[in-house]
């Protein structure tokens, strides 16, 4: 019987967060960054879920609790922003949004 | 008989004070001649408060008092108090009497200048700072005036600023006595470290058991710094014939009458420390000496008729020095008073003569005016008789006193009296020069040049100032030591100097004096009463000596090149050298340095989102391996 232990976990929480970060990094459209940023903050309650599995405690389902609170609240802020330019600019790509060059 | 309270005296200085604020605002309102008479007025109203307030000296029942107008500075015991003593009062009479008469004088002076009421607000303002001079009880008092005369000395001499020489001596006389005040300032500085007051009555007091050592002779030697400035003498004397570019009523008020004997009045003033320092008296008696006769003998070579009566001013100012170097402080406030009588007397007549030569001042061009201006003519001739020491003009008897108390000083004090003597004899020599160069003679006049008499306010100055330069003489004579009873509770406690006893050497003394008189003005006038050929052949006769003469000794060519030059490309260096390269350079490099550092790392700041993500992950791998090479801690 093959054993999934916690490395499992993380070697998958890990992927994810890499595929969120490549996407926030590559792709110009804010709302699919937006996406991608969701998907770290995933990878990142997968591990706090599969810690407090392993050490036996509820501290990590707290913690994840957290996370999605303020990422809702995040989402919120976001998307208003976001569909406050595309009305302005008519576009939500964020190269395009570099009035702040030195 | 009108009992004035001393509280009262502080009309003295608020009325001419008061005429320079109201001529200030509404001078140009007022006009001429209105703005003249108010000023007068202001003058003569000074006069009158202060001879109702010194009738208690004349009659022996004063007694020196301090009145307090406000605290000022009260823990250096310094506030604005007046001082009235017999010494303050005569001074206040004499600034106040000939001031009243040059006031009156310039109104027909200044007819028809654009600027006349902006004249009469400094002449007030004037008035108003010699009399917190004299009036001060305290150094600090001294000072604000000391400073503020020096103020209207500037503004008057540069009066007509639009003549460029006009103003670069106003700016000369403010610069060189600057000198001098630094020397005073240093003087109030030690007076005060070693009092812990500067009030006269503090200081003068505790005088004699607080100084020891050379603490007097430093602090009487700084003060006689400051008036030697003020009083133009050997070094600093340079400023006063260029002052003579200012119109003529203020070469007679300023820089003959009154403040230009604001040095002797101080040394006179302080002479309890000076009790206490003979060897700083015996160096303002020979400063005094040497500047008389230096002065005297560049007088002679003038042409200018203001430059010779201001060299005059210069060598009858180091007879003043002279006399209270020797401790004769009665006899060197007398030759001031009757000074101030002759002298204003002279250059008002002068005023007269160039007034009615066109503004000419060049005794060449002169001669012959007896006949076109008899009261000019007559009132000068008196001024002339009595600045040469004959009897029994004004002159004769201050002079007399002075020579007759050096000399019974003895010691190296003889040689001094000597000096004087010559002195007395070049005197009589330059005046009576000067007087038939301008009044006798053929006319010597440039064409389209009508010589009249002046009007009535010219005038009548000059008639009053003739009797007392004929008269002034009489109070203090050797027969009727008025004066010096009048001042005595001016000078309680100092040892005066003495004429000798004996009356057979005083009468060889002033036969003397006399005798050196008449034969100064016996030369001048065989020399120039002849044809000008005959009396440039007189000249040339000198050599060389007669152009050092005309030159000065080219003092001011040698003080332009030891010390003005020297100090211009100090300046220029500093300008245009340190201040624009280095400060300027360093100010500028810190604006580059700042620049190019934000122009070599603004590329980081690229406004593109993404690109900051890549640096933050980039910092988040590196962050990453640190920790897993270094291991948790």
């Amino acid at each position: 019987m093959l054993e999934v232990t916690p490395g499992w976990y993380m070697t998958l929480a890990a992927a994810l967060f890499v595929l969120g970060l490549t996407g926030v990094l590559v792709r110009r459209n804010a709302l699919v960054m937006f996406m991608s940023v969701e998907l770290m903050l995933n990878a990142v309650n997968l591990t706090f879920v599969a810690a407090g599995r392993a050490a036996g405690v509820l501290d990590g389902q707290v913690a994840v609790f957290f996370v999605l609170v303020v990422a809702a609240a995040e989402v919120v802020v976001g998307l208003a922003i976001i569909v406050a330019i595309f009305r302005r600019r008519e576009t939500a790509s964020v190269d395009e949004l570099a009035a702040l060059r030195g | 008989m009108i009992e004035l309270p001393t509280e009262a005296l502080w009309l003295v200085i608020a009325f001419p004070l008061g005429g320079a604020l109201l001529l200030h605002f509404a001078g140009r309102w007022l006009g001429e001649p209105l703005a003249g008479y108010l000023a007068s007025a202001a003058s003569l109203a000074a006069l009158a408060v202060a001879a109702v307030a010194a009738v208690p000296f004349f009659t022996g029942e004063g007694h020196p008092s301090q009145s307090l107008l406000w605290e000022w500075m009260p823990a250096v015991g310094a506030s604005f108090e007046i001082s009235w003593d017999p010494l303050s009062a005569l001074m206040t009479l004499v600034v106040t009497g000939v001031g009243s008469l040059i006031h009156i004088y310039s109104v027909g002076y200044m007819h028809g200048d654009p600027r006349f009421a902006r004249f009469f607000t400094y002449l007030n303002l004037f008035t108003a700072s010699m009399l917190t001079l004299v009036l001060a009880g305290n150094y600090a008092m001294l000072f604000v005036g000391w400073e503020l005369v020096g103020l209207c000395s500037y503004l008057l001499i540069s009066f007509w600023f639009t003549r460029p020489s006009a103003a670069s001596a106003g700016k000369k006389a403010f610069v060189v006595n600057r000198i001098g005040d630094f020397g005073f300032l240093i003087a109030l500085m030690l007076i005060f470290s070693t009092f812990g007051t500067l009030s006269y009555t503090g200081v003068f007091d505790r005088a004699a058991q607080e100084l020891s050592g050379w603490a007097p002779t430093i602090i009487g030697l700084m003060l006689a710094a400051g008036a030697v400035g003020k009083s133009a003498q050997i070094p600093l004397y340079v400023w006063l014939p260029d002052a003579m570019e200012g119109p003529t009523p203020v070469s007679a008020l300023i820089h003959a009458a009154t403040m230009v004997t604001a040095g002797v009045y101080v040394i006179a003033r302080s002479a309890p420390i000076f009790e206490l320092a003979p060897v700083a008296s015996g160096v303002v008696a020979a400063v005094g000496a040497i500047t008389a006769l230096w002065a005297a003998t560049i007088a002679i070579g003038q042409s200018d008729i203001k430059r010779v009566l201001a060299y005059s001013t210069i060598s009858q100012l180091g007879y003043m020095f002279l006399a209270v170097g020797a401790t004769a402080y009665v006899a060197g406030v007398f030759h001031l008073m009757t000074h101030a009588f002759f002298k204003a007397l002279l250059f008002l007549a002068a005023g007269s003569v160039i007034h009615a030569m066109g503004g000419r001042q060049d005794m060449e061009e002169m001669g012959g005016l007896r006949k076109a201006m008899p009261v000019t003519f007559v009132t000068m001739g008196v001024g002339v008789v009595a600045i040469a020491g004959i009897p029994p003009l004004a002159g004769f008897w201050s002079k007399d006193e002075i020579l007759s108390v050096v000399f019974n000083q003895g010691g190296w004090y003889t040689a001094l009296w000597l000096i004087g003597l010559i002195t007395a004899l070049l005197t009589a020599f330059y005046m009576f020069r000067q007087f038939v160069m301008v009044f006798l003679g053929k006319p010597r006049w440039p064409e389209g040049v009508t010589p009249h008499e002046s009007p009535r306010s010219m005038t009548v100055p000059l008639v009053i100032l003739a009797i007392l330069s004929v008269a002034g003489g009489l109070v203090n004579t050797p027969f009727r030591l008025g004066l010096e009873h009048f001042l005595e509770p001016s000078f309680e406690g100092v040892r005066l100097g003495h004429p000798p006893e004996g009356v057979g050497l005083v009468l060889v003394l002033a036969a003397l004096a006399v005798g050196a008189g008449v034969v100064g003005a016996a030369m001048a006038f065989f020399a120039y009463h002849r044809p000008p050929e005959a009396w440039r052949r007189f000249q040339s006769g000198f050599g060389k000596l007669w152009g050092w003469w005309e030159n000065a000794y080219g003092v001011d060519d040698a003080y332009g090149a030891m010390l003005v030059t020297p100090g211009r490309r100090l300046s220029e260096q500093t300008a245009f050298g340190v201040d624009m390269k280095v400060v300027d350079g360093a100010v500028n490099g810190v604006a580059w340095l700042v620049q190019a550092t934000g122009r070599l790392i603004r590329p980081a700041q690229s406004g593109l989102v993404r690109q900051y993500g890549l640096w933050f992950g980039l910092g988040l791998v590196a962050l990453l391996i640190w920790i897993l090479v270094r291991g948790v801690a």
